[in-house]
């Protein structure tokens, strides 16, 4: 470990309300951490992200990044620490042993939990995936420490402690939590919540390797297979660059056709408001939102929606957000860089039309001459 | 079989409001429910007892009025309720939840057999975790089945149960032993409604009440706030941007006129789409 138990431990000033107390036992804990999710051979990017995020914490602390790779022995770990350094981290922790081929709980919780005892991070990110909450929950639970869901905003505050932003009350109003008397401090973070980070010029680090204390005959769950999605099939929101979106206001499930036109012609992914998935207008992986995906796309559309919190905390990370609402008073233009007051179901077949004459190689070659 | 199943009353979060001026919940009148997520676990209890025979379980912890959650679950069609409720759990995080439900589930371990299934929802509508599942397993050490999309097969001779579980990208299916701890994806049952007698029987029928000494709890310090690492410091509004959309003029100009108006501002604004929507379009 570094010389972190000889440094001065921080101050809390008081606050009202809450006061920091840290224990001794807890105060040489040093270092954020993110959890490096590979997936069948990839990392997933919602560890990039986080790794981006990560690397501002330990700069404000001025204390090491490091990243945690569980997988099997081979190519795949190795190109994970690869890729953990390019996006940033100083230090990558390794447990690499043939029950970590595939994700399983025990396994997995076993590696991490004993990482964390040996090494000591003040700060752990997960991406809230389905395989990062599985996992986070039984490693904090194991650690008796607190563990923040689905974090929005992360910053450390002036005594060094950790605040986790997150949507409470079924989103309506934002909360920052802390965990002010346990190490480390968890924090989950969904995908395309946070902005993908620069890939580091000549990225360099370097690596701590365990031994995964677990022999496979002490696991009791065994994986009989993976299905994997159809991906053609599988509405890929998430990392889309466009997106035309259709809420209530478009009135019946065939206009959403008109939604999904204008997406054809621009080449984006199509997406709605939650109502439309509680109508069965649309399948569920094509929410946008709170409860659905969040989105980070370079142009967003949203045509017939309100704007609600729900919704806008899952699209606030597009860079460009258009607004079409018959009501001028709509939430939604609050956050929305352009506004057309207008009839959706009107005028996105004119959107689209004008958008495919912009577009056609004619016009082009037009515009290029 | 036994089977214990966590369930949690919370507000129908679709009906609170946020007060505009001092941005404070207002929770008056609005009306609870089961977390609409627990009650797809349930009806896989059920479902799973109407094969293999046995008895389910429902247990709550939360004020004396989550009874009413009971209730209905037992109109549902469970055998047996059990309500966790002292002051000692007021304000339990996650950590704290998880402590008191599995020091109940213990309880009922030894009052009413021992479970060999415990069932959660994905998460609650309120909290959102997905944490106080895996959390109970851990405390339990049980084996921990999340996101489960079906129950393929359940052996109770050999003690093996056989699952499909959602993952990033896909399904896994997997294969495990009893006790284990399941939670359940949304969607994947059709909600039964309970018969008119059941409803009736139910209305009449003891729900087990117990405070945390009768759960076995000696440690009060593992629960409610004192229990909680977390601490929440603040609770806010999100902060309006600066300023409001720019807003194209519609009046009296053809669609197409508008139409064309707003690619361009799109496109002055970001140039570089120009050749991306080309591009993605195939045109
Ligand atoms: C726990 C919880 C989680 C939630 N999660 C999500 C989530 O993930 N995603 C999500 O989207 N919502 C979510 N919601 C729901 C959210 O609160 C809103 O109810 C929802 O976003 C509203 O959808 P909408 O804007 O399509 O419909 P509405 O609120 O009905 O708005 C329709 C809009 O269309 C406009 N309109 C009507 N006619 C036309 C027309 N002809 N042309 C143009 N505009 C027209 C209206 O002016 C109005 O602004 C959640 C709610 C809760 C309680």
């Amino acid at each position: 470990m570094s010389t972190a138990s000889q440094t001065t431990p921080r101050i809390a000033p008081g606050r009202a309300g809450v006061k920091k107390e840290l224990p001794d036992h807890f105060k040489d804990y040093r270092h954020v951490w993110v959890f490096l999710e590979l997936e069948r051979g990839n990392v997933h990017p919602v560890s990039f992200e986080l790794l981006g995020e990560g690397r501002k914490l330990a700069d404000k602390l001025e204390v090491q990044l490091a990243g945690v790779v569980l997988g099997p022995p081979g190519e795949m770990v190795e190109d994970a620490v690869a890729e953990a350094f390019a996006y940033g981290a100083d230090l990558v922790y390794i447990v690499d042993a043939p029950p970590l081929a595939d994700y399983r709980n025990e396994p997995f919780a076993k590696a991490l939990t004993d990482l964390v005892n040996t090494h000591k991070p003040e700060i752990l990110l997960l991406g809230a995936t389905t395989l990062g909450r599985d996992l986070a929950g039984s490693v904090a639970t194991t650690l008796q420490t607190g563990l923040t869901a689905d974090c929005t905003e992360l910053d450390v505050d002036s005594d060094g402690s950790l605040a986790a932003t997150r949507p409470t009350f079924g989103g309506s109003l934002l909360c920052t939590i802390y965990t002010l008397n346990y190490r480390p401090q968890m924090a989950t973070v969904r995908p395309r919540v946070m902005p993908m980070p620069q890939r580091v010029d000549k990225p360099v680090g370097r690596v701590m390797r365990h031994k995964l204390s677990l022999v496979e005959d002490d696991i009791v769950t065994k994986v009989l297979g993976f299905l994997p999605d159809n991906q053609s099939a599988m509405a890929n929101l998430a990392y889309a660059d466009v997106v035309v979106a259709g809420g209530l206001g478009l009135g019946a499930a065939e206009n959403l056709q008109l939604v999904k036109n204008l997406a054809r012609a621009i080449g984006a992914e199509h997406g709605c408001s939650r109502p439309l998935v509680q109508k069965g207008w649309m399948p569920a992986d094509r929410q946008i939102g709170q409860t659905g995906k969040t989105i980070r796309p370079k142009l967003y559309i949203a045509a017939g929606i309100s704007g609600a919190i729900q919704h806008r905390v899952g699209v606030e990370g597009a860079d460009l957000i258009v607004a079409i609402n018959t009501d001028p008073n709509a939430p939604i233009f609050e956050f929305a860089h352009l506004g057309i007051v207008t009839d959706a179901i009107r005028f996105l077949p004119a959107l689209t039309e004008a958008f495919t004459r912009r577009l056609s190689p004619h016009s082009r070659d037009k515009l290029a001459s | 079989m036994h089977i214990v199943i966590c369930i949690k009353q919370v507000p129908d979060s679709a009906q609170i409001r946020v007060h505009p001026v001092t941005n404070t919940i207002m929770r008056q009148g609005v009306p609870t429910i089961i977390n609409p997520y627990d009650l797809f676990a349930l009806e896989e209890a059920l479902k799973l007892r109407d094969v293999h025979g046995g008895e389910v379980t429902v247990l709550t912890m939360g004020p004396p009025m989550a009874e009413d959650s009971l209730r209905k679950a037992l109109g549902y069609g469970a055998d047996r309720a059990v309500l966790l409720t002292d002051r000692y759990f007021a304000g339990s995080d996650t950590l704290a939840t998880s402590f008191a439900l599995s020091q109940a589930i213990a309880k009922i371990g030894e009052t009413f057999g021992r479970p060999d299934i415990v069932f959660t929802g994905k998460q609650t509508i309120d909290g959102d975790t997905a944490q106080v599942g895996p959390g109970i397993a851990k405390r339990l050490d049980l084996s921990q089945l999340t996101y489960v999309a079906k129950i393929a097969s359940i052996d109770l001779d050999t003690r093996e149960i056989e699952v499909a579980r959602r993952a990033e990208g896909g399904t896994q299916l997997l294969k495990s032993r009893l006790p284990c701890l399941i939670t359940m994806l949304e969607d994947t049952n059709e909600i039964r409604r309970g018969s008119l007698q059941q409803a009736l029987c139910a209305a009449r029928r003891q729900v087990v009440k117990w405070t945390a000494a009768d759960a076995g709890i000696d440690d009060l310090t593992r629960c409610g706030l004192r229990g909680s690492p977390t601490v929440v410091k603040r609770v806010f509004a999100p902060t309006a941007r600066a300023e409001r959309a720019a807003q194209i003029d519609t009046a009296e100009r053809g669609l197409q006129d508008i139409a064309d108006e707003l690619i361009a501002d799109i496109l002055t604004r970001r140039p570089a789409l120009e050749h991306e929507l080309a591009f993605n379009s195939g045109t």
